[in-house]
């Protein structure tokens, strides 16, 4: 049962506290977009082994949706931080580069 | 015989004897006993039947390992099947009966199996499949239905009580044996926090079984010393009759305490669930004793040869007069010279090396026992227990070179880690060639949120076999997770014992090596799902490599001890057959838990009222007593209609129909989401999230709305009022609210997160009546305050007023097609308002009615209903709702898949009405079929009925379904087969869903 700290409130939630909401930093496509491009948007999703970017809300807290940058194989988690971002922060991303060189980067 | 020794049994207390009944025969132990001590002393040798040809079986281990001896546990409501003999503790009155039998133990019927064994091989089950679909129903099912199972279902409910406990700690060391304690040591002295857990009743594992010293003291002093010293420590805490039950990610440990298992009705709970977060984990597991693969090595009699020494030393039991030894390392001796010097005989050791060499070997030979190197079992003789054994060479085929009568036989095929807990969370396996056995490789150990190690062996169940080496390890590891969980530098040196030397074990994975096939056959590796060497064999031949895939095709390790002594042997057998290293071929995965728990201790206090907290909304009291019958509706319990004395639900819901379509009828409609948005872009908002338009929505005016996923379907529906400028107020349906919240909260957090919006949920704080009938208007005249008249409130629209003195928010909306109010007053004020309603309205013929006479009335008018008419799958565009979708947005959430050539196929199934030509109501949920069949030669469906009721007010069947073309058919006829087995077909023809009142006249007065 993972352990991910919220970043709105600084509490170490425990999974049961958290809904997990798949793969971040999804773009939307709306009215307009091609078939493809909407198709990724709702049925492609990443399913990495190692590095993986998700969407978790601290459901029994604050109510705040976050960001988690973890391992799904290591476990580790990497950080988080909040929703309302396009990408994740530079420092972790440099963080996760430095411990796993071989990482492709986040998108 | 097996047999109480007259000393003997260093856990058992001979001065308070213990009574109990197995089959109803009166028996008795010892304070300290298992049952399976205490049945081996009352000579009860045989325990139960095997699950697949119900072979005479016996005890084989002396713990959580045991495979075969199950039985059916106390009575009534303390009844439980399936109870290991070996880790349950004898009390006084315990009453247990063996299981999987018919008609009795001695005599069981289902042994025609054993004889059959030759048509039920592995993947029997699966061939079942291949055969004629009759066969199967007529023929595979009631047979393997009446000859499976294990033990029986309790019928009453659990008498005991059962719960969660939530510890927080530094270290947790799973395991409280010499190595456990050894680690315990060492983090104890450390001074971080540590929880050690032991899932017997008793400390110090089987070390003091197998000899030796500690620091020049016996290994029972030792514990005695450890132990005291452990208790003196603040940050220690000991707990026994506690598995380490799972470990799983970030440190989550499950310990399973069995706290009055042993005490039953002592008013403590019984088993008690321990939720734990540590830093670091020890698992000091130990290790398995693994079974030989020889001919009858199932044969009650047979079992590990540790168990064999455990029995005597532990419990002073003898298994038998005479037992024969047959070993492939060292360890077997242990056993042969504790049966000597009990007393015992012990006509020879069968070692399979081609040597017997080592000092333990030696020591035999100078007890007096005959040693046998490089021979083997050719078979076991005997049916219900052992008579003797014929011996052979290990090297070849089986021809027997002699016959020795015994009575017992103890195996010892060497000894494999306890890797369970090690594995659970992802930590990884190396085959240890000259133990033969796979122990943790500490170089990949399961890893942690800051992505380091969190788990570490110590001991046997890091592969340490002696206990030198063990001590050593353990104390390290105890180390070392301490220090990882922060505590303090452990200088004092740890616990040490001479080192011993041992001859190499030898592998041994069939005994003899060339067997033949019916030797083979004989040769079990999964004594409790009857897996024979011969199964996993035929497996291979059949094209099973993976070894998850034998598993399920031969049932191998699959039973309720999940394989723990058969899961190495059948890899080995297994790796043989496709000639290949047992580590290419690998293990199963390793679940937890480690073995059975209770679902009493998993559901913990979450029992009865407690489960699951019921709403109620501020009425709700009225309509117990009412004697309202109530039905769940999300978490919330809502009347579904109110009986009269002698009269049935039935007639009540047409009572209720009948008289708010004339009189007057009050429901109870708090439990209908309310959700306030509110924002300067509280209107670009909601017109995201509804498919109307919702911006331009007047103030103090209602508008129905539907909401769709981005994937385009319905989600749900509900009446929106515009309160002021920038709010709105969202009603949902009853137990939707808080998904909806979550929706919205969802979009304004993580996709539109610069719009000026913000969403409450104000349900429970608002009781809302609909107040609807004919008599409506009069009854809210009476009561007095605000004008509820057509011009001054029209049909949706809202205002806010007094009614009869109460503070009162009234929407004219209706979903009944009555005229209708409906009125929000505070929480507060609700139940006092209802009662206000009742007794105004009771000149007017007031009645309250359920949630059947609201589905009836919304049907007889064509409302649709989420979750009826729509399942997940069904776009408002199916429903005729195309009305409520706005052409003139740019964007709201489910338009663009709304878009896609599927949901814009003209194909797909429409609702309409139906009404049955012989008035009678459709069954719920019936298909209507069409012509032809489809590729599988059933009837094409071209519609189902989503909504189907006894309309009172048209006095015949109503319902509403999606067909095929359905609009386009208006008058048409079509049969919907019943199910029944009636074998009949109902006809309906498509009609206007709307029955009742199509222009409104009724709710627009």
């Amino acid at each position: 049962m993972l352990i991910l700290e919220c970043p709105y409130c600084g509490v170490m939630a425990d999974e049961t506290d958290l809904h997990g909401g798949g793969e971040a930093h999804l773009k939307r496509f709306g009215p307009g977009s091609s078939d493809d491009d909407f198709e990724t948007y709702l049925f492609h999703r990443a399913n990495p082994k190692g590095v993986h970017f998700e969407r978790w809300r601290h459901v029994s807290g604050c109510g705040k949706w976050f960001h988690a940058a973890r391992n799904t194989m290591t476990l580790e988690v990497y950080g988080t931080y909040p929703a309302q971002t396009y990408e994740p922060p530079k420092e972790l991303v440099a963080k996760i580069k430095k411990k796993h060189p071989e990482w492709g980067g986040w998108k | 015989m097996s047999t109480r020794l007259a000393q003997g049994g260093r856990l058992i207390d001979r001065s308070k004897p213990k009574n109990f009944t197995f089959n109803g025969k009166r028996m008795k132990g010892y304070e300290g006993d298992t049952l399976a001590a205490a049945l081996l002393g009352e000579d009860q040798m045989l325990m139960g039947r095997s699950f697949k040809y119900h072979r005479p079986r016996g005890v084989v281990a002396s713990g959580a390992e045991e495979p075969n001896a199950l039985v059916n546990l106390g009575q009534g409501e303390r009844f439980e099947p399936n109870q290991r003999v070996t880790t349950t503790e004898l009390f006084d009155g315990l009453t247990c009966t063996s299981q999987n039998h018919w008609p009795s133990l001695e005599f069981d019927v289902g042994v025609v199996n054993n004889y059959a064994a030759r048509f039920l091989p592995a993947g029997f089950y699966y061939k079942t499949f291949m055969a004629p679909a009759a066969a199967w129903k007529h023929v595979f099912e009631p047979v393997i239905r009446k000859s499976a199972g294990l033990g029986q279902v309790p019928t009453e409910a659990d008498a005991d009580r059962y719960e969660h406990y939530y510890h927080h700690t530094d270290v947790v060391i799973i395991g409280g044996g010499v190595a456990g304690l050894a680690s315990a040591l060492a983090a104890g002295r450390s001074g971080a926090k540590v929880l050690v857990m032991e899932q017997t009743h008793h400390w110090g594992g089987r070390a003091p079984v197998d000899g030796g010293e500690i620091d020049g003291q016996s290994v029972d002093a030792w514990i005695d010393a450890t132990l005291a010293e452990l208790s003196a420590m603040e940050n220690v805490t000991l707990r026994t009759r506690m598995m380490g039950s799972g470990v799983y990610d970030h440190g989550y440990v499950l310990g399973y305490e069995r706290v009055a298992d042993h005490t039953p009705g002592d008013g403590r709970p019984r088993h008690r669930l321990w939720r734990i977060r540590t830093k670091q984990i020890v698992t000091a597991t130990g290790a398995i004793e693994r079974p030989l693969s020889f001919a009858g090595n199932d044969i009650p009699g047979v079992m590990l040869a540790s168990a064999v020494r455990d029995y005597a030393v532990n419990w002073g039991v003898s298994i038998g007069d005479r037992t024969v030894v047959v070993t492939n390392n060292d360890d077997g001796y242990r056993t042969a010279l504790t049966l000597k010097e009990a007393g015992l005989d012990v006509p020879v050791v069968l070692d399979a090396r081609s040597e017997a060499t080592g000092p333990l070997a030696e020591a035999a030979r100078a007890a007096g026992i005959r040693v046998e190197p490089g021979r083997a079992i050719a078979k076991v003789h005997g049916g219900k227990r052992v008579t003797g054994v014929s011996i052979c060479l290990q090297a070849g085929e089986g021809s027997a070179l002699e016959e020795i009568k015994c009575d017992a036989v103890a195996m010892s095929g060497g000894w494999s880690p306890v890797v369970h807990m090690w594995s659970h969370c992802g930590g990884k396996l190396i085959w240890d060639e000259a133990q033969a056995h796979f122990r943790p490789d500490p170089n990949r150990a399961p890893t942690s949120h800051d992505g380091e190690a969190f788990v570490v062996t110590a001991g046997t169940a890091s592969g340490a076999m002696s206990l030198a080496a063990t001590l050593e390890d353990a104390y390290a590891a105890g180390k070392a997770a301490a220090k990882a969980a922060g505590g303090k530098a452990v200088r004092k040196a740890g616990p040490k014992a001479d080192a011993e030397s041992e001859q190499p074990m030898a592998p041994v994975w069939i005994m003899p090596q060339g067997a033949s096939i019916k030797k083979r056959m004989k040769m079990w590796l999964d004594y409790q799902n009857d897996v024979k060497v011969s199964d996993v064999q035929l497996a291979a031949r059949e094209g099973y490599e993976s070894v998850e895939h034998t598993k399920r095709y031969t049932t191998l390790g699959m039973a309720t001890d999940q394989g723990k002594l058969s899961n190495i042997n059948g890899l080995a057998v297994l790796s043989d057959a496709l000639d290949q290293e047992i580590p290419t071929t690998g293990t199963t995965t390793f679940r937890p838990p480690y073995t059975p728990i209770s679902f009493g201790a998993i559901a913990g206090e979450a029992r009865h009222e407690i489960f699951q907290p019921i709403r109620r909304t501020p009425m709700h009291q009225w309509h117990e007593d009412a004697g309202a019958y109530m039905e769940p509706v999300g978490h919330w319990r809502r009347p579904y209609c109110y009986a009269k004395p002698g009269e049935t639900n039935e007639q009540a819901v047409h009572r209720e129909v009948l008289n708010t379509r004339e009189n007057l009828g009050l429901l109870d409609a708090s439990t209908l989401g309310k959700l306030i948005v509110k924002g300067p872009d509280a209107g670009k908002f909601m017109d995201m999230m509804y498919t109307n338009m919702m911006s331009n929505l007047a103030v103090g005016k209602c508008r129905y709305g539907l909401m769709c996923s981005e994937n385009g379907f319905l989600s749900d529906d509900g009446v929106v009022a515009r309160i002021d400028e920038d709010t709105w107020l969202c009603h949902t349906t009853s137990g939707g609210a808080d998904r909806i919240h979550a929706w919205m909260e969802e979009w304004l957090q993580t996709e539109w997160w610069d719009w000026k919006v913000y969403v409450a949920n104000v349900t429970e704080q608002l009781a809302q009546v609909a107040v609807v009938g004919p008599n409506a208007r009069k009854v809210l005249e009476k009561l007095g305050g605000m004008d509820v008249s057509k011009e001054t409130l029209p049909f949706m629209q809202w205002k806010d007023g007094t009614i009869g003195g109460f503070d009162a928010r009234v929407y004219r909306i209706s979903f009944s097609g009555e005229l209708s109010y409906e009125i929000a007053v505070p929480a507060s004020q609700g139940r006092a308002f209802w009662d206000a309603l009742l007794e105004a309205g009771e000149e007017f013929g007031v009645m309250p009615y359920g949630t059947e006479c609201l589905h009836i009335m919304r049907a007889e008018k064509g409302f649709i209903m989420i979750g009826d008419e729509t399942d997940g799958t069904v776009i408002p565009q199916d429903l005729g709702l195309n009305w409520a979708i706005s052409k003139k947005k740019e964007d709201f959430l489910g338009k663009r898949a709304q878009q896609r050539s599927h949901m814009t196929d003209p194909n797909r199934w429409k609702l309409v009405g139906l009404e049955t030509l012989d008035g009678s109501v459709l069954p719920d949920g019936a298909y209507a079929v069409g012509e032809g069949n489809n590729v599988h030669g059933q009837r094409n469906m071209i519609g189902r009925v989503t909504s189907t009721y006894y309309s009172p007010t048209l006095k015949k069947g109503i319902a509403m379904g999606l067909v095929l073309h359905g609009p386009d058919r208006m008058g048409e006829v079509i049969s919907f087969p019943t199910v029944d087995g009636s074998n009949t077909v109902v006809k309906a023809r498509i009609c206007d869903p709307v029955f009742y009142d199509k222009d409104g006249e009724k709710q627009n007065v």
